[in-house]
């Protein structure tokens, strides 16, 4: 079945798009040379429509300039395509539950203006992010709820050349919440397991850890910028087993957006959570405490670690894994030094 | 190779077909299928014997005929049409006990093979993506049919241990599907509106009857032993399966879910478990590697298509169309 397909809204090809004409330059760059890894997972404004014949009849028909009532016409009948595919569940998902049509046509627009307009994302290194075959993204987590983590996932979506996806591993706390853990699997993310590392990476996919978990991403605002302790390891041998390389990956910005002041135990105890923040505007401004500050944010990728050069067997040599595990964790470290050193100010 | 086999469970729909099967395979010299209750499909050449498993007179049945190869079909998923709760699990963990013992007994059994369920992986939100067959659960099942399959898989170890000579095979499939197939699943998704879980989304792979058939097939006719997953390619979410057959689902709070669960029980209309309720949420995936590279068998029908068979086999949806206005929009757009 050809299920996954989808209709772009935007209209077809010829017409030069109309929406978000001045996003993704580092996407348009690359175009020509698409590689295996974009091919494999087509992005979905450049995969033209389900069945042939019909794109075929709006290509040979449209002439090149269009009118504004055309283009309606068209983005209306995507649209109600879109619609009809999701209602009749004719879509395709992943072993691990992942609906990239939804994914790209309703979860990564919905974080788009956030990510351009409020945030600024300003994005380095990231063809250090290799065009295909598997990768281990390490990075620093901060900022009270997991924004950096969606953030760096669009900016690889965005910007990386082969728009790769970023497959994220979870707390077991994500999959148990409602909403919460069903947007996450649809998303593409997995519970942090060993075994679903592997699988991802030996698949070819770039997976994404937070390795300091809560205690990064719940620390008082007093601690900003000090990378917490890095778990057991556990990313290192899956990049070991599967031979990935690791990127050590730095976000500055998120640790502004909602600065953490205190935690109320108690409720958190009650509530079943890690923690509960007491920030300057949260929980006392009710759901206006919940719009997060815009502070400018930037995320460095850095070079990658290599990891295949040992032996079969380094996964299970502790002393290694701790190495390479303090090695990533200290690289990281300077990035957010350099970066911090560099920022003119938390806002601009 | 086996030339006189037992298949417990036959007047139960895949145990008849199994018998329907292997009677039509020659190199099967004589087909034994024992039940409770008389067939109502027409077996081939299986010779009938009305025998409860759950009494040492199997023993003697196995004895008489000198069975090589044992295939227990009658562990069942469903305490409605078997008499309660009760008597289900008596079928299937005293029946699977005293079946073991009277096997442990004859000196004729080679081959043992079992179907059991993926429901022993428990469900749970830490559950890995894809099981292997080594993995153990991270939620033990509690109840239920899931319960008894652990149960049921324990006592075949022990078999396996006290007699090394004989050859067992554990078949673990996923939720099967298909034309013939009522399970609670199957008549899950018959209800014209479907209750599911508010905010969760199930991953969910299902094993077609045909294929599921094959594959009891190919272990009896070849020597293949060990433990395997089985289940179809890929997954489907409960909600685009929901969507799939046509149906509409109504998202229910976790609390009021229960609720429903058990009035639909009381009602007699589906028999659901606390664990096919986690089932609902969470899902489970399977990792089939070990059945195609160890028991060289890949699957005809995949999740999805599995599925699409069931929804047309009882006309739940009509088959898709094209969309005709959507190329009519298409053309008019072009005009």
């Amino acid at each position: 079945m050809s299920g996954a397909k989808v209709i772009p809204i935007d209209g077809s090809e010829p017409t030069p798009p109309r929406r978000r004409p001045t996003t993704k330059p580092a996407s348009e760059k690359v175009t020509p040379g698409r590689s295996r890894a974009s091919r494999r997972r087509q992005p979905v404004p450049e995969e033209p429509a389900e069945a042939p014949d019909l794109q075929a009849t709006v290509d040979a028909e449209t002439p090149p300039q269009g009118s504004l009532l055309r283009d309606v016409e068209h983005a209306l009948a995507g649209g109600m395509a879109f619609l009809r595919r999701r209602l009749n569940g004719d879509f395709e998902v992943d072993d691990f539950g992942f609906d990239q049509q939804f994914n790209d046509a309703v979860l990564m627009p919905s974080m788009r203006p956030l990510y351009e307009k409020w945030f600024r994302v300003e994005v380095h290194g990231i063809e250090n992010v290799p065009a295909d075959g598997p990768a281990l993204l390490v990075a620093n987590h901060s900022g009270t709820v997991a924004l950096d983590a969606v953030m760096t996932q669009l900016a690889l979506h965005d910007h990386h050349p082969a728009h790769r996806n970023l497959r994220m591993l979870g707390a077991d706390l994500v999959f148990t919440m409602p909403f919460v853990g069903e947007i996450a699997r649809r998303s593409g993310h997995t519970v942090a397991c060993n075994p679903d590392a592997e699988r991802l990476l030996s698949v070819g996919e770039v997976v994404g850890v937070w390795p300091e978990g809560f205690k990064g991403i719940g620390k008082p605002y007093r601690d900003r910028y000090k990378l917490q302790r890095f778990g057991r390891g556990g990313f290192v041998s899956a990049a070991l087993r599967t031979r990935s390389p690791i990127i050590p990956c730095a976000i500055v910005g998120a640790e502004e957006i909602y600065p953490i002041l205190g935690d109320a135990r108690f409720l958190a105890r009650v509530l079943g959570l890690p923690y509960f923040p007491l920030t300057p505007t949260f929980p006392w401004l009710g759901p206006v405490g919940m719009v997060p500050l815009p502070s400018k944010w930037h995320i460095e990728f850095g070079e990658p670690i290599p990891t295949d050069q040992y032996p079969d067997g380094a996964a299970d040599d502790p002393m290694l894994v701790f190495n390479l595990t303090d090695q990533v964790r200290e690289t990281i470290q300077h990035t957010l030094y350099k970066l911090l050193m560099q920022r003119r100010s938390v806002f601009f | 190779m086996s030339r006189v086999v037992l298949v417990t469970g036959v007047s139960r729909y895949l145990g008849g077909r199994l018998a329907r099967l292997l009677s039509d395979d020659p190199s099967v010299e004589r087909i034994i299928g024992v039940d409770v209750v008389p067939p109502k499909a027409d077996l081939g050449r299986t010779e009938f014997v009305r025998a409860d498993i759950r009494n040492p007179v199997i023993a003697k049945v196995i004895n008489a005929a000198e069975i090589d190869t044992v295939v227990h079909m009658n562990v069942i998923a469903t305490p409605v049409g078997a008499g309660g709760r009760t008597s289900m699990k008596e079928i299937n963990v005293i029946g699977t006990m005293q079946l073991l013992a009277a096997c442990q007994k004859a000196p004729t059994v080679k081959k043992f093979v079992v179907k059991s369920s993926s429901t022993v992986y428990g469900v749970s939100a830490k559950d890995p993506a894809m099981f292997r067959e080594d993995m153990e659960p991270k939620k033990l099942p509690r109840s239920g049919f899931a319960k008894d399959s652990v149960e049921v898989e324990g006592y075949v170890r022990g078999f396996a241990r006290r007699r090394p000579d004989v050859l067992v095979t554990t078949l673990r499939f996923a939720n099967f599907f298909g034309p013939g197939m009522d399970t609670p699943l199957t008549r899950y998704f018959q209800l014209p509106l479907v209750p599911t879980v508010m905010g969760f989304d199930g991953r969910m792979q299902f094993v077609h009857e045909d294929d599921g058939l094959d594959v009891l097939q190919q272990c009896v006719a070849q020597d293949l032993p060990g433990t395997f997953n089985v289940a179809g390619d890929g997954v489907i979410m409960l909600s685009q399966a929901v969507a799939r057959a046509g149906r509409i689902a109504v998202p229910l709070p976790t609390p009021l879910a229960s609720v429903v669960r058990d009035t639909v029980r009381r009602l007699g209309l589906i028999d659901f478990s606390p664990e096919q309720v986690e089932f609902l949420k969470y899902g489970r995936g399977l990792d089939t590697t070990r059945m195609r590279s160890m028991l060289g068998f890949s699957p005809k029908y995949s999740t999805v298509e599995t599925f699409d068979d069931f929804v047309h086999a009882h006309h739940l949806r009509e088959p898709a169309t094209v969309d005709r206005d959507l190329v009519a929009a298409g053309r008019g757009g072009s005009r």
